[in-house]
């Protein structure tokens, strides 16, 4: 599985660019107008729906069902996205040059503080309120996942061979061949990977999405996550229970219907083949051989080619027309403009910011937020190196045994896709028992989901390291700590920095329930930003919350840029590219 | 004597662990000796357990059975008079040259002043000089394996153990670099007393080696031993290498000791390891044969000469051949079959018809499974099948490319088809659906 180089999981070169510069005030600016609207009209229909829901465990598989269902619907949305957007970035250099930097920001935006302003809006143009809940649901999903996905197609039509290019030149595919023949079946090993890992993320916001108050109103989506956060309030431990074990069978279902069969299938379409057993599936095997399917298959196939001979004919219609319509503005001038255009727009922004930051909350209220940031952001520093001493050793010995790293790897996926929130109760339960410091006892939390992303790249760093470099190092007599400074630790240092920056990103996005949960009556908090996000949520103060989520955002991206990025890029620019 | 024996592998068997937990043994029995002074290389088909032994040298990898004894005691793991040196050089990427050549020095806790001072002597003497600082894939692949000598060297092992170094490079590289480590060794630079090195080019070994080896059969065993006194240096176009040469292939074409009549079809099981020949290979070694000799006796060693091909490509070709029937094989000469004259004259389609037949009849797995496909009603088998019947005798890996072999055959014979996805074997059905647009 994954056996490749770890896919980069950085964009820019230099640490700081001056598309960040215009970018990040942009897109912090867009978040304060949309808090801005929304606290200024008035709330009209918004009611949150009916916060009854039954704890009766019958009803869970249908919650399970919807929770699911959530989760493909944001899914599908994520892929037309990303193929829109990562073909557009590839193609046209203008558009790259933003939407590449935009996208490495989006990742780093905390999708809960983001979903409050979502509720918002949607439950304006959207009339019906569970109906606008759940729109808004599906969208902090969506921007939860599809990020990574679209830089990684983005990635594959980039690194895309010359000669396969050419190859399609020469053919005269069109359009559409070309994106069903080359392009698409090109990026699928990289594009399959991505989006699992973005569903295995996924749960996590999908749980916590459904159970979200805003400004006061309990919002409630029918589902696994909703049904724990009525558990927690009635601090009913069996249904907590039936939450867990609902959650657990569909991971399950899912691992094996969806994930693996993926995986499997996606092996077909690698260059190099993949050293080793091959990934296998016994849902893919199922699906190969039965014949119903092929009959299936072939009957959808059929009619596809129909509808793309249909649909090829208007395209080409639309093509021509479009091209004969654009206006050729001298190139230089264009440029110039655009960047014009940005610049002025990322100033105003900026003026714009300042003054209502300092009307609505004042410098203290700035500093403070920069400050608690900086708790959490310690926090998060030391659980990642705490997770990464326990993580990476176990990581290195299980990666080099072939015989324990299948089911070791196997167990790493399901625990990463499994939403660690649910477990969250367990742990406030045992806090208030024992009267723990929730400033110190409350931090492991946000650890507990993203811990998994380290060990599984670790276990495929270590399974990389080739068979000679290992009897070279025996035949030098390298042992004990010389060999793990001399051959594990470098040799699996990228693999180590993909899986810390997914591994910390997840982390700070945790802190947002991890900082600030509740047991029935009972709030836990802990100092820190992701506390302060929660809480401005919860009050409904806009100025204060998107204040918060700027912040975050800010150490997000300087963390990644100051520290992931550079560890990969050093552990890159040693390893030999044969 | 028994104190020129630097290194000695006394009745030395090694099993690997099938996946069905039975034992498939890769070495048995093997008694040899690397003598003070000498240079010892070590030849044989792949899969005659070569690199095996090798690793055994150098305590790598514990036999099963017997024992290794260096320096009058039993070898126990690495040893640092013991080094080697690698096919795919195994250098680390994150260590620049400097740092690779002193990682031998460094696990033995010299101090610092002392491992610089002789990394820097062995990197001059290689002729690394100006490239310490440069990591390995700044380097061609000729330096890159100087560094791989250069780390082997510095610990001034007594015995220094190659794993067909000189393979990946291209040949004037080989040429160079094996002709500085010669002169290293004849004007006793290095304290090395003895080098022993595996090999697949015939040629490469006679310009090295005072002794060859040859290694054969499944399980391994030293077919031969053969001295060689030419004196230095050695030119491949004298009458005496040439010789040598053609000797060395009839040693390697004469049937395995423990088999009497390997081919004959009735003696060979389902498990046989199919040489990894493609028919468009063999096809041109035949055509070649016609050639240039007519289809009668053709030295093998003129055919690798004029195919530009080392053993370990040859090899499997002529052993397909005479599988299928289309030549024979003896005394280091090939020559072709009546059927495989009839081959070579068919047109495409014929060729198929040939090929077909001549792989039911004489490779008992292709038979086995055309049986199986006709036998199921569907007429559809899963290769596991196939896998876990071949893995009675094979390792995984080992079976899994003998039924590729097959399969590649079977394919171009169209006695059977394989979908790839499915991983089944079916009737070959040229008409089957093939798709849209």
């Amino acid at each position: 599985m994954a056996e490749r180089f770890p896919e980069r999981p950085f964009t820019a070169g230099s640490w700081v660019s001056r598309w960040d510069l215009v970018l990040l005030p942009l897109v912090i600016g867009l978040f304060f107008l949309l808090a801005w609207a929304g606290s200024h009209t008035p709330a009209g229909h918004y009611v949150g729906p009916r916060p009854e829901l039954s704890l009766n465990p019958a009803l869970l598989p249908i919650y399970a069902l919807k929770t699911t269902l959530r989760m493909l619907v944001a899914l599908a949305v994520s892929f037309v996205f990303t193929i829109v957007v990562g073909t557009w970035a590839a193609k046209s250099p203008r558009a790259e040059r933003v939407l590449i930097p935009l996208l490495d920001i989006g990742q780093s935006v905390p999708i809960l503080g983001f979903l409050s302003f979502a509720v918002l809006w949607v439950v304006k143009i959207v009339p019906d309120p569970i109906l606008g809940a759940d729109f808004a649901a599906v969208f902090a999903i969506f921007t939860s996942q599809v990020w990574n996905m679209a830089f990684s197609y983005y990635q594959s039509l980039k690194m895309m061979p010359k000669d396969l290019r050419q190859a399609a030149d020469v053919l005269n595919l069109s359009r559409w061949q070309r994106f069903k023949r080359l392009e698409f079946p090109h990026a699928v090993p990289l594009l399959v990977w991505n989006t699992m890992m973005s569903v295995s993320g996924g749960w996590f916001f999908v749980v916590a999405s459904e159970a979200i108050s805003v400004a006061h109103h309990q919002v409630l989506l029918p589902g696994v996550g909703s049904y724990i956060s009525v558990a927690i309030a009635h601090r009913n431990m069996a249904a907590i229970g039936w939450a867990i074990l609902a959650m657990f069978v569909v991971i399950m279902l899912y691992d094996q219907l969806a994930f693996r069969p993926m995986i499997a299938w996606a092996e077909k379409f690698k260059m190099r083949p993949t050293d080793g057993p091959e990934p296998q599936s016994w849902m893919l095997d199922l699906l190969r051989r039965s014949r119903v399917i092929a009959a299936v298959g072939f009957l959808l196939r059929q009619s596809l080619a129909r509808a793309g001979v249909a649909g090829r004919r208007v395209a080409r219609r639309g093509w021509s027309r479009e091209r004969s319509r654009v206006v050729r503005l001298s190139p230089r001038i264009g440029e110039t403009g655009w960047n014009l255009i940005l610049g002025v727009a990322a100033v105003a922004t900026v003026v714009l910011l300042t003054r209502y930051i300092l009307a609505g909350v004042g410098f203290a209220e700035v500093g403070h937020v920069f400050l608690i940031g900086f708790y959490t952001l310690i926090r998060v520093l030391v659980l990642t190196l705490l997770a990464s001493l326990v993580w990476v050793p176990v990581g290195i010995a299980l990666g080099l045994n072939p015989r324990m790293r299948q089911r070791a790897q196997a167990v790493v996926l399901f625990l990463s896709a499994f939403p660690a929130n649910l477990l969250f109760p367990i742990a406030v339960v045992a806090i208030l028992r024992w009267h723990l410091n929730p400033e110190i006892w409350l931090s492991p939390l946000m650890m507990l989901g993203a811990q998994w992303y380290i060990i599984f790249n670790v276990i495929a760093g270590a399974q990389q390291i080739p068979g000679e470099l290992r009897e070279a190092a025996d035949n030098l007599g390298l042992r004990g700590w010389p060999r793990w400074r001399r051959l594990y630790l470098p040799a699996i240092l990228p693999y180590y920095a993909t899986g810390g920056v997914t591994a910390a990103g997840a982390a700070w996005n945790a802190t947002i329930v991890a900082e600030f949960v509740t047991w029935g009556g009972h709030t836990l908090t802990a100092s820190g930003v992701g506390a302060y996000i929660a809480e401005q949520t919860a009050s409904g103060n806009q100025p204060k919350l998107v204040l918060g989520i700027a912040v975050m955002i800010i150490y997000v991206l300087l963390m990644n840029r100051l520290l992931w990025a550079r560890l990969y890029r050093v552990a890159e620019e040693r390893l030999v590219e044969d | 004597m028994a104190n020129s024996n630097l290194i000695e592998l006394r009745g030395v068997s090694k099993d690997f662990k099938g996946p069905e937990r039975q034992r498939i043994t890769v070495l048995e029995n093997l008694h040899m000796a690397l003598h003070d002074g000498e240079i010892v290389a070590v030849l044989g088909k792949s899969g005659a357990g070569k690199s095996t032994m090798l690793r055994i040298l150098a305590g790598l990898v514990p036999p099963t059975s017997g024992e290794v004894i260096y320096r009058d005691k039993p070898l126990r793991g690495s040893e640092p008079g013991i080094s080697m040196v690698f096919q795919s050089f195994a250098l680390f990427p994150w260590l620049d040259v400097l740092e690779n050549v002193k990682l031998g020095l460094e696990a033995r806790r010299l101090d610092p002043g002392e491992q610089h001072r002789r990394a820097i002597e062995v990197i001059d003497m290689i002729g690394l000089d100006g490239f310490e600082s440069a990591y390995p894939k700044e380097l061609s692949g000729g330096m890159r394996q100087r560094v791989g000598f250069a780390r082997a060297l510095v610990v001034e092992p007594d015995i220094l153990l190659m794993d067909e170094p000189f393979s990946a490079l291209d040949v004037p590289t080989a040429e160079t670099l094996r002709d500085d480590l010669l002169d290293l060794w004849r004007e006793r630079k290095i304290p090395t007393r003895a080098i022993l090195m595996v090999s697949h080019s015939i040629e490469e070994s006679l310009l090295l080696a005072d002794r060859l080896l040859i290694l054969d059969g499944t399980p391994g065993r030293i077919k031969a031993e053969l001295p060689v006194r030419l004196p230095h240096p050695r030119d491949r176009n004298a009458a005496a290498f040439r010789a040598l040469v053609d000797r060395i292939y009839a040693v390697m074409t004469r049937p395995a000791p423990e088999a009497v009549a390997p081919l004959a079809a009735a003696t060979l099981g389902i498990g046989h390891r199919l040489p990894g020949a493609n028919v468009q290979q063999m096809l041109g070694v035949l055509d070649h044969v016609r050639e240039e000799a007519g289809g009668e006796r053709l030295e093998l060693a003129e055919l690798a000469d004029e195919l530009e091909m080392e053993i370990d490509e040859l090899f499997p070709l002529v052993e397909a051949l005479e599988l299928l029937g289309f030549a024979t094989v003896g005394g280091g000469a090939i020559r072709l079959t009546q059927t495989g004259r009839v081959f070579l004259e068919a047109d495409i389609l014929e060729r198929k018809v040939i090929f077909g037949r001549a792989l039911l009849e004489r490779v008992p797995l292709a038979r086995h499974i055309t049986g199986a496909i006709e036998s199921e009603e569907d007429h559809r088998v899963d290769e596991e099948r196939f896998l876990s019947e071949l893995n009675e005798f094979l390792t995984d890996e080992e079976a899994e490319r003998v039924l590729e072999v097959v399969v590649a055959w079977g394919r171009y014979a169209e006695i059977f088809a394989y979908d790839y996805d499915s991983g089944v074997f079916s009737l070959e059905d040229p008409t089957a659906e093939e798709t849209t647009d």
